[in-house]
């Protein structure tokens, strides 16, 4: 069943339509009803976190399943450097883990799906997906954190998911800033940046059967 | 009582009065301002809290304006430097159509040397660095720093000889990538240690650290690039040694990359900075190796390398998964490598 397996939360409380996220541990599997498929990421720093939290986690899920698969359309070179990829990813989801201790959400499966992943082009078209949309969230979340340390930390961050982003462009063949920073205009030399709601949406499919509300988050 | 006239007092025994603040003209915009909802009884605690502004700007940490106005001599640095090797005379393209275009018979040969793809992303990331330096212009307004000239800089690592460690810049696509790769890199950990002053402006950071991402992507495909060599067309699929990542890097940063594409040189960009008066508490400048992360307030931070020790990870990958900020003193330091003796730019 998707549904159970999507969705691993400890300690979480399941109101009729909303799950607002908390705490976490070796509880048992929390399985929504039918009413209750939107999940709540919190409000203010924490909200922020956890929304980083969510997209590290997602990031971690798929480059595991990537490693884990060792498709041989991959040569060894590529292979090794998305197993890079994908300890970066899971040491960023587990250091926010740690740094948001007992207000983290709790551990999510994702639904790939939409994705094509039984192809060279399919796989590098996925991670360039969410490699840009990461940078894109981390650019456009910087300005709603109100901690300097935190400030800094996700600019840590968020250099090296450009970094990624650049070598999947160069694997797919595709010049890394052609189509992501704007050439001509007011923003010229500047890629994308997005709001916490543009990036929840972009990778709602990857969350079905459930829906992230990010209603909570600070604006500007 | 008269702002105005308690300015003109103030500027007779300190010239320099109006240039503590922004400018002068925002001085005055901020006064009218105050003026329309000020009372008597406010208004010697407004003026108290402009003139402690304006006065404690010297010894804490640096405004918007200083960071922005850094940033742009840094983006000056990169973009004369690809102008050089690829097109023009050095000077900042402007618009469309204006600036020097003109490709001279050295640059042919020169960008001959590289593969179409590598060709392609390198024009791409000059045109990017000219409109960060117009970007950045624009952004400064009446605060911009006049164009240095092209002369200040000498990009073989000389101080204006011409002939240092980076002789061949021009003529060299390996030497020109290791050049290209530190300041990309140097660009990377300048912006995102610049970026909790300007936290107080919303547009300015996020533009900034929009940048920043930006200058990280073109270091990843410079890394790229100098992994496989200037004329490998499918320079991606060639594997980093991972021994030796100076001169076969990852298109990101592995503990110090053994110094960087040119030990002797691009050391520092990879290593600790200093710790300047102003830097906000909780914020450190260690080298690209750290593994210790989120240290916030009382709370010390993470070993990752020990706390995620059942990961089985390698080391490096510890280190490879954050980048790391760096002060204005020591990108100072290393961007005056590349700027001749007797200019003062940085």
């Amino acid at each position: 069943m998707r549904r159970r397996s999507f969705f691993r939360v400890a300690g979480a409380t399941v109101a009729a339509s909303t799950l607002v996220l908390a705490g976490c541990g070796d509880d048992p599997k929390i399985e929504p009803t039918d009413t209750g498929t939107v999940i709540s990421i919190g409000d203010g720093e924490n909200g922020l976190l956890n929304y980083v939290y969510l997209l590290e986690q997602l990031e971690a899920t798929f480059y595991q399943k990537i490693v884990d698969a060792k498709p041989a359309f991959l040569s060894a070179a590529e292979l090794t450097a998305i197993t890079d990829l994908r300890d970066h990813e899971v040491i960023h989801r587990e250091f926010f883990k740690q740094l948001l201790g007992g207000n983290a959400i709790g551990t999510f499966e994702f639904n790939f799906s939409t994705l094509t992943l039984t192809t060279r082009t399919g796989v590098l078209e996925a991670a360039r997906l969410l490699e840009d949309l990461g940078v894109a969230a981390y650019n456009g979340a910087a300005k709603l954190i109100t901690t300097k340390n935190t400030l800094v930390l996700l600019g840590k961050i968020a250099s090296v998911e450009a970094r990624h982003a650049a070598f999947i462009h160069d694997l797919l063949g595709i010049d890394p800033f052609a189509d992501v920073v704007a050439a001509t205009g007011a923003d010229a030399g500047l890629g994308p940046a997005l709001t916490p709601a543009q990036v929840i949406t972009a990778a709602a499919p990857f969350f079905l059967p459930y829906t992230i509300d990010v209603s909570g988050l600070p604006l500007a | 009582m008269n702002f105005f006239h308690i300015l003109s007092e103030i500027e007779k025994t300190d010239p320099e009065v109006f240039e503590r603040f922004d400018s002068r003209r925002q001085v005055f915009k901020h006064l009218t301002g105050f003026g329309k909802k000020m009372t008597a009884a406010t208004l010697p605690l407004a003026l108290t809290a402009i003139f402690n502004k304006a006065y404690a700007q010297t010894t804490s940490a640096p405004s918007v304006t200083d960071v922005l106005r850094f940033a742009l001599k840094l983006e000056y640095l990169e973009a004369y430097f690809y102008n050089l090797a690829l097109q023009g005379d050095g000077t900042i393209v402007v618009g469309s159509g204006t600036g020097n275009t003109a490709i001279t018979p050295t640059q042919t040969t020169f960008r001959a040397l590289f593969s179409a793809t590598n060709l392609s992303s390198l024009t791409k990331i000059r045109t990017d660095e000219n409109n960060h330096v117009n970007f950045l212009r624009t952004a400064l307004a009446s605060n911009v720093i006049p164009a240095p000239a092209v002369s200040d800089f000498d990009y073989t690592g000389g101080k204006g000889s011409g002939t240092g460690p980076f002789t061949g810049v021009f003529t060299n696509p390996a030497i020109f990538l290791a050049v290209a790769q530190s300041l990309e890199d140097t660009g990377v950990r300048a912006y995102k240690g610049g970026a909790p002053y300007l936290a107080s402006n919303k547009d300015v950071l996020t533009a900034a650290l929009n940048i920043h991402s930006v200058e990280a992507r073109h270091a990843a495909r410079l890394r790229t690039m100098r992994r496989a060599g200037a004329a490998n067309n499918a320079a991606s699929g060639v594997a980093a040694n991972a021994t030796n990542t100076s001169a076969s890097p990852k298109s990101w940063i592995s503990g110090q990359d053994g110094g960087g594409a040119s030990p002797a040189q691009t050391a520092p960009i990879y290593a600790a900075g200093s710790l300047p008066a102003g830097t906000p508490a909780g914020i450190t400048f260690p080298a690209e190796d750290n593994v210790v992360q989120g240290p916030n307030g009382t709370q010390p931070g993470v070993n990752l390398q020990t706390a995620l020790a059942s990961l089985n990870f390698p080391a490096a990958a510890f280190s490879e998964a954050f980048d790391e900020p760096l002060d204005v003193p020591t990108v100072s330091a290393i961007a005056n490598t590349f700027v001749r003796n007797g200019a003062t730019i940085f």
